[in-house]
């Protein structure tokens, strides 16, 4: 048992619905309990679908069990067939119909439906929903791709002279971080190539469009999570190659359009000349000096904290000082690319560890997902979202792709905007006890941003008074046996350090103290501890 | 009497897929009036998930409940389950000391495998008696729909009150959770008509949980509590009969009933209430100008749906068109059932397609619906009120008469402001 509060992941019968969802003409029938049917609020609310998921969930009760499960599932497969009239059907168990095994898979089967009814082997108690969303894309794939696989061993014919080369987007669901965005970006980057896009699938694919997968010359797999399984069975039975880059960032682009222009035997450079990229400009502006070496934490799947990793270093010079994700099928990636920053990886699915690592690097920047939103809002960190899980915020109206030209754009503006500006950021460490200028405040284009620290306990609205904001939060050091004791000039003179490292120097320099047998901290050993740790 | 009335309401009696929660998602409301009590699921990540997804928006600051999410290994045996979930307690109560008390709370999955919780949570009480006391309850959505996880929450608080003494005065407990804000309302006016010895259940503190006995005068504040009447009354406490505290009738006659049953003279009991009611007419007068008229479709939700119906048409002028209620409790709806009109369709249960056909026939002014059918049915231009807000706001009593109603107001005064 693991005791969790908030999760990262649903359980993969969401990720299968995301896949359902994000189609057309598709309809999956879920054998679950009453209650279970909460999970179409994730696409009618969070993401603001105008149309139920194409879901029918059988809804069985305790008066149920032992008598006719079995039953109701089928009753709920044939009405479902009937009133919807998909092209083909998923069937499956939630968590609690996996408990009483009725096998739906089968109880389809028996029903003699007039269209294809694939089945899915979830396991909820063992997996997660980015895995469920990859088994069952793959399980569509195999199934309804499957019968046009040439004969083994047969070579893939030659595109016929003046075809222009088609590939298949593979991987856009419902509920995905920016995949609609980032759909239209990478289809309009690989037609600027004179590559033509066959089937984007899951997002807008019908099963018909399914079968027709093969037809394509090669895959570009946009997110590994959902489409990595699929791409390489598809490659192994119609030896289409598929896409290894991920788009995001100027530099990876660049990268993924060689390898889609060498992949379709095109030239590459009508793409790159039409680099519409202001990131780089942007970035080596002046005013982005203060973007040096900024202390970055970064956390989400695999794929978007990989590559936000190496944006952050290479495209806005950051420092990476923390990388982690959720998903554990991908750790072996991060925990490359983490090797790479010559730092360890936090591969964790509970959020209270991240929060404990990123209040522990004192990071100036978190770029997750919504947990790590709100892990930055508790200890005052900005924090920009770069990865599921999302909330509603995140579905914007406005086109904000993450990949492609585009999508680098959207980086750079959103990994900024909850930074300190580079002036202001100067001006706050002269004048440190401002009282509205002070240490503890926000950036000034960011309303509602004084991290949660300045808020002292006990503070009736009537005592906030400006003098009320910059108590010190931290607790005064009490002497205690062979630790240090700070005098209260040190003391003061360590609260004009910036809040977000001041625990740091607060340890560091009494480690430094410690080292050395120092038994009473005075300004001196603190500006002496600096010179040591350096930054 | 009011089985006669009933004869006369057709009821549409339907199986099918339903669209409403499960019983856990009560905890959102029930860990946040309990301020010393957590709630511990021991479900699935599915349960966990519905937990961050049902609210609308995680509630960060860390909260009251979590999930001991089972996994392939607690399914192999159960003593091992057993053993995982003491840890799983021990870890969490070591980490939050304020915690006294603990519900351990049953789940789909729980259930089916016959993980023992009754049991498990009486060796955790030996275990960590006497910091925390550990009870148990099922939200699961094999047994429960939503608002019914409180009323098994409650049931199991029943047996651990304390005994009232059998000669005691007479004392009044109101049942089912109320916004704060309410409970004080309602204190003002019993304490103005002479009733003092007045308690809440649940209290706002484990430690506070009122007394029950013999001489216990209990009124049900909410439709939804069948098993924690049954239990109040095992435990010798009478119910006192009335509709329920929606809108200026139902608060009046829901005080009558109390006032009466502690024999208030009606002339003290005028004069406590008549500011409130006056509040209330004033503020529904504005909100009867925009709903008069206007048809309602309600689909099943929390059980408020035959009192909200009843205050909708009686002071909002509404009318009404399918009401439908997951389970349509006759006796504590007694009061309420004489006060709906003729012509009106009830349903229990759901056949959540066949119902949306027949919502989109009638083509309602709104319909009050589940977050997961909102959008789709204001994208084929039906007026919505999402359901959930009703249980989250405070609604209850003269002051609150009017923001209930206006609940119904705000969308389609939306409607009517758009212009895209």
């Amino acid at each position: 048992m693991q005791l969790t509060v908030w999760t990262y992941e649903g359980p993969p019968h969401v990720g299968a619905m995301r896949v359902a969802t994000g189609m057309e003409g598709l309809h999956y029938v879920i054998h679950a309990p009453q209650g279970d049917t909460y999970a179409d609020l994730l696409f009618t609310m969070i993401e603001r679908r105008d149309k139920r998921p194409p879901v029918t969930y059988t809804t069985f009760k305790g008066r149920d069990l032992g008598q006719d499960t079995a039953e109701l599932f089928m009753e709920a497969a044939r009405e479902a067939c009937a009133r919807f009239k998909p092209q083909a059907m998923l069937v499956s168990s939630s968590c609690t119909a996996e408990l009483i095994q009725d096998d739906p898979g089968g109880l389809a089967k028996g029903l003699g439906l007039p269209v294809p009814a694939i089945p899915l082997e979830l396991s909820s108690y063992q997996r997660k929903e980015n895995w469920g969303a990859s088994e069952t894309f793959y399980q569509l794939v195999r199934g309804l791709a499957g019968s046009h696989a040439p004969a083994p061993g047969a070579e893939r014919p030659a595109r016929p002279e003046g075809q222009r080369p088609r590939c298949n987007i593979l991987g856009p669901t419902a509920l995905g971080f920016r995949h609609r965005d980032d759909v239209q970006e990478i289809t309009r980057l690989l037609n600027t190539l004179g590559i033509d896009v066959h089937v984007t699938a899951p997002m807008g694919a019908t099963p018909m469009d399914i079968t027709r997968l093969g037809e394509a010359d090669f895959n570009v797999v946009l997110y590994p999570e959902i489409a990595a399984t699929a791409a390489k069975w598809l490659e192994r039975m119609f030896k289409q190659p598929f896409t290894k880059v991920v788009p995001i960032g100027v530099r990876a682009t660049r990268e993924f359009i060689a390898e889609a222009a060498a992949l379709a035997g095109v030239d590459p450079e009508p793409a790159l000349r039409d680099a519409d990229s202001r990131l780089p400009w942007y970035s080596r502006s002046v005013d982005s000096n203060y973007l040096t070496g900024k202390r970055v934490f970064i956390f989400g799947d695999a794929t978007h904290a990989v590559a936000a990793a190496r944006v952050a270093t290479e495209e806005f010079g950051f420092t990476v000082v923390g990388l982690g994700t959720y998903s554990r099928e991908f750790a072996r990636e991060v925990r490359e690319a983490a090797k790479q920053y010559g730092i360890e990886p936090l591969i964790t699915d509970d959020y209270l560890e991240v929060e404990a690592q990123v209040a522990e690097l004192h990071p100036e920047l978190v770029l997750g997902t919504q947990m790590e939103r709100h892990i930055a809002k508790r200890l005052g960190v900005g924090c920009a979202v770069i990865s599921a899980p999302v909330h509603v915020q995140d579905f914007p109206a406005r086109y904000a792709p993450q990949m492609g030209f585009g999508g680098a754009n959207v980086l750079f503006d959103t990994w900024v905007h909850p930074l300190m500006m580079g002036l202001e950021e100067h001006l706050l460490g002269m004048f440190r006890e401002d009282f509205e200028f002070h240490a503890e405040a926000g950036p000034s284009h960011l309303g509602a941003s004084a991290p949660t620290e300045t808020r002292t306990v006990g503070t009736t609205p009537a005592a906030a008074s400006p003098t009320a904001n910059i108590q010190e939060p931290e607790p005064e050091a009490a002497p205690t046996d062979g630790e240090p004791v700070w005098s209260p000039d040190a003391e003061k003179e360590l609260r004009k350090i910036p809040f977000f490292v001041r625990g740091k120097a607060r340890r560091n320099t009494e480690r430094f103290a410690k080292e050395r047998g120092i038994s009473r901290i005075e300004i001196d050993t603190l500006y002496d501890a600096k010179a040591h740790f350096g930054r | 009497m009011s089985a006669e009335k009933l004869r006369d309401i057709p009821v549409i009696r339907e199986r099918g897929q339903n669209s409403m929660f499960c019983g856990l998602t009560g905890i959102i409301w029930l860990h946040r009036k309990i301020q010393d009590a957590f709630f511990l699921i021991v479900g699935s990540r599915t349960c966990a998930h519905l937990m961050q997804s049902a609210a609308g928006v995680m509630i960060f600051a860390e909260p009251r409940f979590g999930t001991a999410i089972i996994e392939e290994r607690d399914l192999a045996g159960l003593a091992d389950a057993n053993e995982e979930l003491d840890r799983v307690v021990a870890r969490l109560l070591e980490r939050r000391p304020d915690i006294r008390m603990l519900f351990l709370v049953g789940s789909c999955p729980s259930e089916v495998i016959k993980l023992d919780l009754e049991k498990a949570a009486s060796r955790l009480t030996r275990q960590h008696l006497p910091q925390v006391r550990v009870l148990s309850y099922s939200g699961s959505g094999l047994e429960t729909s939503f608002t019914q996880g409180e009323d098994t929450c409650l049931a199991a608080l029943v047996p651990e009150l304390p005994q009232a003494p059998a000669d005691s005065a007479p004392d009044l407990l109101v049942v089912g959770t109320l916004a704060d804000v309410v409970e004080d309302q309602f204190m003002r006016l019993f304490k103005d008509m002479g009733i003092t010895r007045v308690q809440f259940l649940p209290a706002r503190n484990s430690r506070e949980m009122p007394a029950v006995g013999p001489n216990t005068r209990y009124i049900l504040a909410q439709p939804f509590l069948a098993d924690t009447a049954r239990c109040l009354e095992k435990r010798g406490a009478t119910r006192i009969a009335a509709p329920f505290p929606l809108g200026e009738e139902g608060t009046t006659r829901w005080l009558r009933a109390v006032a009466d049953t502690f024999g208030v003279a009606a002339e003290r009991f005028d004069k406590v209430t008549a500011p409130g009611i006056e509040r209330a007419r004033r503020g529904m007068a504005r909100m009867r100008e925009q709903l008069a008229g206007k048809r309602l479709f309600m689909f099943p939700d929390s059980q408020l749906e035959i009192p909200l119906a009843r205050f909708l048409h009686r002071e909002a002028g509404m009318e009404l068109l399918e009401i439908g209620t997951p389970h349509l409790h006759r006796r504590h709806l007694a009061e309420e059932l004489e006060l709906l009109p003729e012509g009106i369709t009830l349903s229990e249960g759901q056949h959540l397609d066949n119902q949306l056909d027949r919502c989109r026939a009638a083509q309602p002014d709104v319909a009050v619906c589940g977050l997961g059918l909102a959008n789709p049915l204001e994208a084929e231009g039906i007026t919505t009120k999402w359901s959930i807000e009703l249980v989250f706001t405070p609604i209850q009593g003269y002051d609150q008469a009017a923001d209930l109603a206006e609940l119904f107001a705000r969308p389609l005064l939306r409607k009517a402001k758009l212009r895209v």
